[in-house]
């Protein structure tokens, strides 16, 4: 994969760069802020963009905006936000256009090597990825008529779900069979009224229920 | 304030003695407050008449209307010194509305109503206290001159004045002598009334403005401990955070390609790269509770959610916001929410908390429900009392319901206009 990283700090900018490198991506550019990130996804056209919420010049959501902006300009280049929080707004705002391509992670998973190279492809190959955290927040949210149909199970499943995950992901995670997933999710996507969309954008579709019912 | 002005020195209201020192004194004061009062009172009628003529001409107006303040002030305190010193009454100074700069001063002195009262105090001296004067005197100089004039002339057989007339005379000389301390007396008191009432401090608009101070330095405040809430929380993202986040990943790297290290070299990275990681966590629940970021960012709503997914216990959250509330508003409730979760974890063995948020009637309304053991008092922990201070450091309610066995309600409203 061709990667773009954009991240303030030159400590974990000059580490991202390292950590990819050495799982096998290319790093095409790195930068500090959200213009050059701009700017460098302009002239590279990368695969994905791995970029910091709170950047120079305001340390407010610089990076998120300059994601929501290339989504906007570049569909085909996948992004993934990185960030010393997640917040639920700012996911909303992030995955306003349903088209995949999309992550939103606490920058806590730098930690973990192989999910984070995991979450990049799974991006980069069209999907989304939503940080538990994320999830979490959503789920205390007093949702009205259509989430509060769903069962405990079912909004576990959900929450997952959002997480990226596959079937058989789920099914390894909450120890329940691989068939039990697949009826918990036509269940979810029964009462949240989806059954008749396609379906690998259902899935998505789901998730941003959530988001959009906030 | 009544009391005070209506008492008058023992010098006006003590056993009637004409010839006393005090007679004099009061005399004094009343001669030489007529010359004052008419003195500095056509000098500031002079200076309100050339300012309303000046006007036109906005400078020479600005110009005349400066001697006027100065004037105004510079004799109100003479006119204060001259009670102290023949009456012995101490009028204290009004205080000036505070200001920094010359023309806010001058702005800010045209409106203050101790000014007008001053000035008004130096118009009523040229016409009373003059008036006063010239009557006193008329009597002290009426009475010498009845009780001498007539008798020295009869006493001289000069042109036709008889006994009975030079006798008359002498008599009423003699009467308006003792008048005119009298007179002195009473002009002296009804001045000295007038005085206090417009020279002194007006006690109530000092107090109205002492507590628009203070309610000013208590905004300051408020807003400096959220600056210094925000800039700790710039500190810990831009530096902790961020070395933390680095260890963990270079931990992270290090236990994915360290696997033909030692066992127990494995061991310790294993074991580092989870403390780090539990590091990070616990610093970020530290952080969401000082000011988040999202706060500023995207308001109260937005920032909730994060803090309410991160309660121990399980937690539910509905915000019902139309529009806003104001900066200082949005950052009392957040710690609202974010103590009453605090607590609730630690004291309340409680096993759902509801937390709504809410705009009413011009007020934003925070409730914090648990089903847990009741029996918070705010008198007891340190928790709810820190609550309760920094609610009333913008003028909103705290209110408990905890009986012992639960469940508990916090509710909380601050005024949110607009």
């Amino acid at each position: 994969m061709r990667v773009v990283i954009a991240e303030d700090s030159v400590l974990l900018r000059e580490g991202l760069v390292r950590l990819l490198e050495l799982a096998g991506e290319r790093v095409l550019a790195a930068v500090g802020d959200a213009d050059a990130l701009l700017a460098a996804v302009a002239e590279d056209q990368p695969d994905i963009v791995v970029a910091d919420v709170r950047m120079p010049p305001g340390f407010t959501d610089e990076g998120l905006r300059a994601a929501v902006a290339i989504r906007r300009a570049w569909p085909e280049v996948g992004v993934l936000v990185l960030s010393q929080y997640v917040e639920e707004r700012y996911a909303a705002e992030l995955l306003s256009r349903p088209a995949g391509r999309v992550g939103y992670l606490l920058k806590d998973r730098v930690a973990e090597v192989a999910e984070l190279v995991e979450a990049l492809r799974r991006v980069a190959a069209g999907g989304t990825v939503l940080d538990p955290e994320v999830v979490a927040q959503l789920l205390v949210r007093q949702h009205g008529d259509r989430m509060a149909r769903l069962t405990a199970r079912e909004a576990q499943v959900l929450s997952l779900m959002a997480e990226g995950r596959s079937n058989t992901g789920i099914a390894t995670r909450l120890g329940i069979s691989h068939s039990a997933v697949a009826k918990h999710v036509n269940s979810i996507f029964t009462k949240l009224d989806l059954a008749l969309v396609d379906d690998d954008h259902r899935r998505v579709l789901a998730v941003l229920q959530y988001l959009r019912s906030s | 304030m009544t009391t005070r002005a209506s008492r008058l020195p023992h010098s006006l209201t003590g056993r009637y003695a004409p010839w006393s020192g005090d007679s004099w004194r009061t005399t004094t004061h009343v001669l030489v407050g007529g010359v004052v009062g008419v003195a500095t009172g056509s000098v500031v009628l002079t200076l309100i008449i050339l300012t309303a003529v000046l006007s036109i001409t906005v400078v020479f107006a600005l110009g005349t209307l400066l001697a006027l303040l100065v004037c105004v002030h510079g004799f109100a305190a003479l006119q204060r010194s001259r009670f102290d010193a023949f009456l012995g009454v101490r009028i204290a100074a009004p205080a000036l509305p505070p200001a920094e700069t010359w023309s806010r001063r001058l702005v800010a002195d045209t409106r203050s109503e101790t000014t007008w009262r001053q000035l008004a105090y130096h118009l009523f001296a040229l016409v009373v206290d003059g008036a006063g004067a010239a009557l006193v005197a008329l009597a002290w100089a009426g009475g010498f001159l009845l009780m001498v004039g007539p008798v020295t002339a009869w006493a001289l057989g000069g042109a036709g004045v008889g006994l009975v007339a030079a006798l008359g005379g002498a008599v009423a000389g003699m009467v308006l002598l003792f008048a005119a301390p009298w007179l002195a007396r009473g002009v002296a008191a009804v001045d000295l009334v007038a005085a206090r009432v417009l020279l002194g401090p007006n006690l109530r608009a000092e107090l109205a403005q002492r507590v628009a101070v203070v309610e000013r330095s208590r905004a300051d405040l408020v807003a400096a401990a959220d600056a210094e809430r925000r800039r700790i929380e710039r500190d810990l993202h831009d530096g902790m955070q961020q070395r933390l986040v680095a260890l963990a990943m270079n931990l992270g790297f290090a236990r994915a390609v360290g696997g033909d290290l030692p066992e127990p070299v494995r061991d310790a990275v294993t074991r580092s790269h989870h403390d780090a990681k539990q590091a990070l966590t616990e610093l970020r629940q530290i952080v969401r509770g000082l000011y988040p970021a999202v706060l500023d960012d995207r308001g109260l709503d937005a920032a909730l959610s994060g803090l309410v997914a991160s309660s121990p216990v399980p937690a539910r959250l509905k915000v019902d916001l139309p529009r806003r509330p104001p900066v200082a508003i949005e950052a009392v409730a957040y710690f609202v929410v974010a103590e009453s979760l605090a607590n609730v974890a630690k004291h309340a063995f409680a096993s759902q908390v509801d937390v709504e948020v809410r705009r009413a009637a011009g007020q934003l309304r925070v409730a914090v429900a648990d089903n847990g053991c009741g029996g918070a008092r705010p008198e007891r922990g340190t928790g709810l009392r820190g609550l309760a201070q920094r609610v009333a450091s913008v003028d909103g309610r705290l209110s408990v319901d905890s009986p012992d066995g639960g469940p508990t309600t916090i509710l909380v409203e601050l005024p949110c206009a607009s």
